[in-house]
């Protein structure tokens, strides 16, 4: 087999053993706090009896093990189990959320990933003079602003002042694209202004590594433009850095938007998971937990493979 | 008068310096140098570091490398005069006109880019030719640069190809797009002694088939007599003498270039034999998680008070066995006998007497010391360590070693950055010495010398061997160095020892075909050496 695949194999299988251990974490940090399901159900003032009859119906007085399994075989199966709060199928309503989430995550993906890079290069080319200093300067302070200061300045003046955009980003089943696109966009600008900065500084750090290299002198004796020399020679030996920085914040696209969700009223996985969490709706926060925990896994690990296949030394050994 | 190609005169080129400390200030790196290369012709720059012979060739192409600026005086290419031209007439003649080849191929190729595509860049952005005129072009030099499998060699990544290989391709990516003027910056230097002559010979002949001109840089006059057709010796960027390359060879006017051209003529008598210090006993080794042997089964003997010289090219295992000898590799057979004891194959079980008594010196001499302590404290630290000595006492010692090692006064405050390259190596022979070893291994403690400045260094290590009765084990690939110090010699090929004895015995025929080639392989300062070796192994080739 060719060593890369090996290694991207390994990387994989070693991605759902982490997934693995994460959902024994998640379960057994859930299991860990005071008061369980039936109790949440019944409130405070239940009877021993009620509580013990309603444990039994719900097999919560299974010991932790068999209920992980049984747990870990349903959601292996698809059945992430019912919502305690309002009883409806947890599947069914997270999936029609994580598609609001992964839209709005996508979108913001497709303009802040390329702009970075690109913004990147830019300020790697003129390292310290004035776009530079602006580039860095401008991205920085969004950056440091918090995100709902953002939403609200967005909100403020692109909505209210100007008008320009819908303030709240309603979206429901059986909406069209074009509509969709229209009424996440004040979202999708926020969540670019926060995420652009840290892949930017770091397509600029890596690129600017790669410059000391002596093959960038070769390519600039060659007679290349600044630019060609940046684009041709040094980003193919900066992959790496970059790509795993990108996929920290596609993650943090997908699992650390509820202030922006909330900002906007979106209804996406962060809100759900935040309006459970104060439900005690143990179900969903075990469910969205696993949810959040593979997304992380999964883009990380997508991450290792770029970086793999990007490393001209494994595609093609001695 | 033949056509001028390249006319540089009264050139100086400035940059800044930031010492440590002090304010900045300009320093003059080249100073009023006037040299032409004609049409077709190779010129050899010489001279050792710090003497502008790189900064001069990069000048060719109106490059200054970092913050070095061109500031006076007129270089003419092709007619005109290219010191002030903008950036975008810079683009459009480098790579064009003029054309590069690094030291260090393995550094100057792009490693996620297939050879080919760096080859042929040049000659597509400058628009010489087709892509299809290129990559035949490519091929062409590849098979006249003797790189194996011609068609396909460009297909392969930097890392997919040796060193030597690496440095030919450097040379076809710069004829390529068929320049007027390629700068060759010591391209051989960082190649071992029987591959440089191959790549030499390569770089002669497709300099003499495709008719282009050259500048030669190098700090190695026997290398330059080889291929150049004039030399230009600088010093401290000023020049020193300027002649053909016969004349320079067998009658340099200047001192300087006299002192150049008799560097390796130190010599050195072998001692008699004495009872041996170091036993290395049926060693072989293997690094973790490698299924090789680095060193196979070795046995040498180093007399009290004298020098071994291990001689090989890269890979051979030399460095392993200084690893193996301090304990840094357990060996996984045989055994090290040192003063009549055996030493414990792991450092951590070694009395501290085991220790002091084996002391090392390194090739970077840069990286062997802390940059942030004083050279008092680099060499008081043993002195504390081993002996106990404080305050005036270590101080009074730490003297004495300087004043051994001839750096006299001055120098005790000093930090590493402040001296040269020569000096920091000094620094580490007395950090060495302060532990009063009866041996010391030396690993290509000259290599990264000026060839002056490690004459001096071995001088001063004999000097030191005469005094101080402490054997050396003095790992090298240069065989001049050898001649100059050993007492015995071992020559290591491919971790086994392939030839061992005194040195006149294993400087003397008849040879095993690896020390032959080895041996032959040592430029020597002579006109016509390249051509003479090569012949003699064609015949020997078609003898057989």
């Amino acid at each position: 087999m060719h060593p890369v695949l090996t290694l991207v194999v390994q990387r994989v299988a070693l991605g759902f053993l982490l997934l693995l251990a994460v959902s024994a974490v998640i379960f057994l940090g859930v299991a860990a706090l005071p008061g369980d399901t039936a109790q949440a159900i019944l409130g405070q003032s239940a009877t021993p009896q009620a509580l013990a009859n309603l444990r039994a119906e719900m097999g919560l007085d299974q010991p932790p093990l068999t209920r992980y399994f049984n747990w870990l075989g349903g959601v292996l199966t698809g059945d992430l189990g019912t919502s305690i709060s309002n009883g409806t199928d947890i599947a069914t309503a997270i999936g029609q959320r994580l598609g609001n989430t992964l839209f709005l995550a996508f979108w913001a993906a497709v303009i802040s990933v390329p702009l970075a890079i690109l913004l990147g290069l830019v300020a790697a080319r003129y390292n310290g003079r004035w776009p530079d200093k602006l580039i860095s300067g401008v991205t920085l302070s969004t950056i440091s602003l918090p995100e709902f200061v953002v939403g609200y300045l967005v909100l403020y003046f692109l909505a209210v002042k100007w008008q320009l955009f819908p303030s709240v980003a309603m979206v429901f089943p059986g909406m069209g694209l074009m509509e969709r696109l229209n009424a996440v966009i004040l979202p999708v600008i926020v969540l670019v202004l926060v995420v652009l900065a840290h892949m930017m500084r770091m397509t600029r750090a890596a690129i600017l590594n790669v410059m000391q290299s002596a093959y960038i002198e070769t390519a600039e004796l060659k007679g290349l433009s600044p630019m060609k020399v940046i684009w041709r020679h040094a980003f193919p030996n900066a992959i790496a850095p970059v790509v795993n920085v990108v996929m920290l914040n596609l993650a943090y696209l997908v699992v650390g938007v509820v202030v922006v969700e909330v900002v906007f009223v979106y209804p996406g996985m962060g809100q759900y998971l935040v309006d459970h969490v104060a439900k005690r709706d143990l179900p969903v926060v075990q469910a969205v937990g696993l949810i959040f925990a593979a997304v992380y896994i999964g883009l990380n690990i997508l991450a290792d493979v770029i970086s793999i296949l990007a490393n001209p030394r494994l595609r093609h050994p001695k | 008068m033949a056509d001028t190609l390249l006319d540089i005169r009264n050139l100086r080129i400035e940059a800044t310096s930031y010492p440590p400390g002090e304010p900045p200030r300009d320093v003059v790196l080249v100073d009023d140098v006037s040299v032409s290369v004609d049409k077709g012709r190779v010129l050899g720059l010489i001279g050792e570091s710090g003497a502008g012979k790189s900064t001069i060739g990069l000048s060719s192409m109106a490059y200054g490398r970092g913050g070095v600026r061109l500031t006076g005086g007129t270089i003419a290419l092709n007619g005109r005069d290219i010191r002030l031209a903008d950036a975008k007439a810079l683009r459009a003649l480098r790579g064009r006109e003029v054309t590069y080849v690094a030291q260090s191929a393995a550094a100057a190729f792009n490693p996620a880019i297939p050879l080919m595509d760096q080859v042929i860049e040049t000659s597509l952005l400058h628009k010489v030719m087709t892509r299809a005129e290129a990559e035949a072009r490519a091929i062409l030099l590849f098979r006249k640069l003797g790189l194996p499998n011609p068609e396909r060699f460009g297909k392969r990544y930097p890392h997919q190809v040796s060193g030597g290989q690496l440095q030919r391709a450097m040379t076809a990516m710069a004829l390529c797009p068929k320049p007027d003027l390629v700068i060759f910056d010591e391209p051989t230097t960082a190649l071992d002694v029987t591959t440089q002559i191959e790549v030499l010979a390569a770089i002669k002949e497709a300099i003499r088939d495709t008719g282009v001109a050259a500048l030669y840089i190098t700090h190695d006059l026997a290398v330059v007599a080889q291929v150049a057709d004039d030399i230009l010796v600088l010093r401290h960027g000023k020049r020193v003498e300027y002649g053909s390359t016969a004349q320079i060879i067998t009658a340099p006017a200047e001192p300087y270039t006299q002192a150049l051209v008799s560097v390796r003529s130190l010599d050195h008598v072998e001692k008699s034999d004495a009872p041996a210090v170091l036993q290395i006993q049926n060693v072989t080794a293997r690094y973790q998680g490698t299924s090789f042997d680095v060193l196979k089964n070795i046995t040498l003997d180093l007399p009290a008070g004298q020098t071994l010289a291990v001689v090989g090219e890269s890979g051979s295992g030399k460095s392993t066995l200084a690893r193996v000898i301090t304990g840094l590799l357990p060996p996984g057979q045989g055994q090290i006998r040192f003063a009549g004891r055996n030493l414990a194959p792991d450092l951590a079980a070694r009395s501290r007497d085991d220790l002091r008594e084996v002391q090392m010196i390194y090739q970077m001499a840069d990286t062997a010391m802390n940059p942030r302590q004083t050279v008092g404290t680099i060499i008081g630290r043993p002195l504390e360590f081993y002996f106990g000595l404080k305050g005036e006492a270590k101080r009074a010692r730490v003297q004495e070693l300087l004043d051994q090692i001839e750096m006299g006064k001055g120098f005790i405050d000093r930090y590493p950055a402040e001296l040269s390259g020569g000096q920091k190596q000094r620094v580490c022979i007395a950090r060495a010495l302060a532990a009063k070893p009866r041996l010391i291994i030396c690993d290509e403690v000259t290599s990264a010398l000026d060839p002056l400045v490690a004459d001096g260094i071995l001088k001063l290590l004999l000097d030191l061997q005469a005094a101080e009765g402490v054997a050396y084990l003095f790992i090298t690939h240069d065989l001049a160095t050898v001649r100059a110090i050993a007492d015995r010699i071992a020559v290591m090929y491919r971790g086994e020892v392939r030839r061992y004895g005194s040195k006149t015995d294993v400087l003397a025929p008849p040879y095993d075909a690896y020390t032959e080639l080895l041996l032959s392989s040592v430029p020597d300062m002579k006109l016509g050496w390249l051509e003479g070796v090569l012949d003699s192994r064609k015949m020997a080739a078609a003898g057989h």
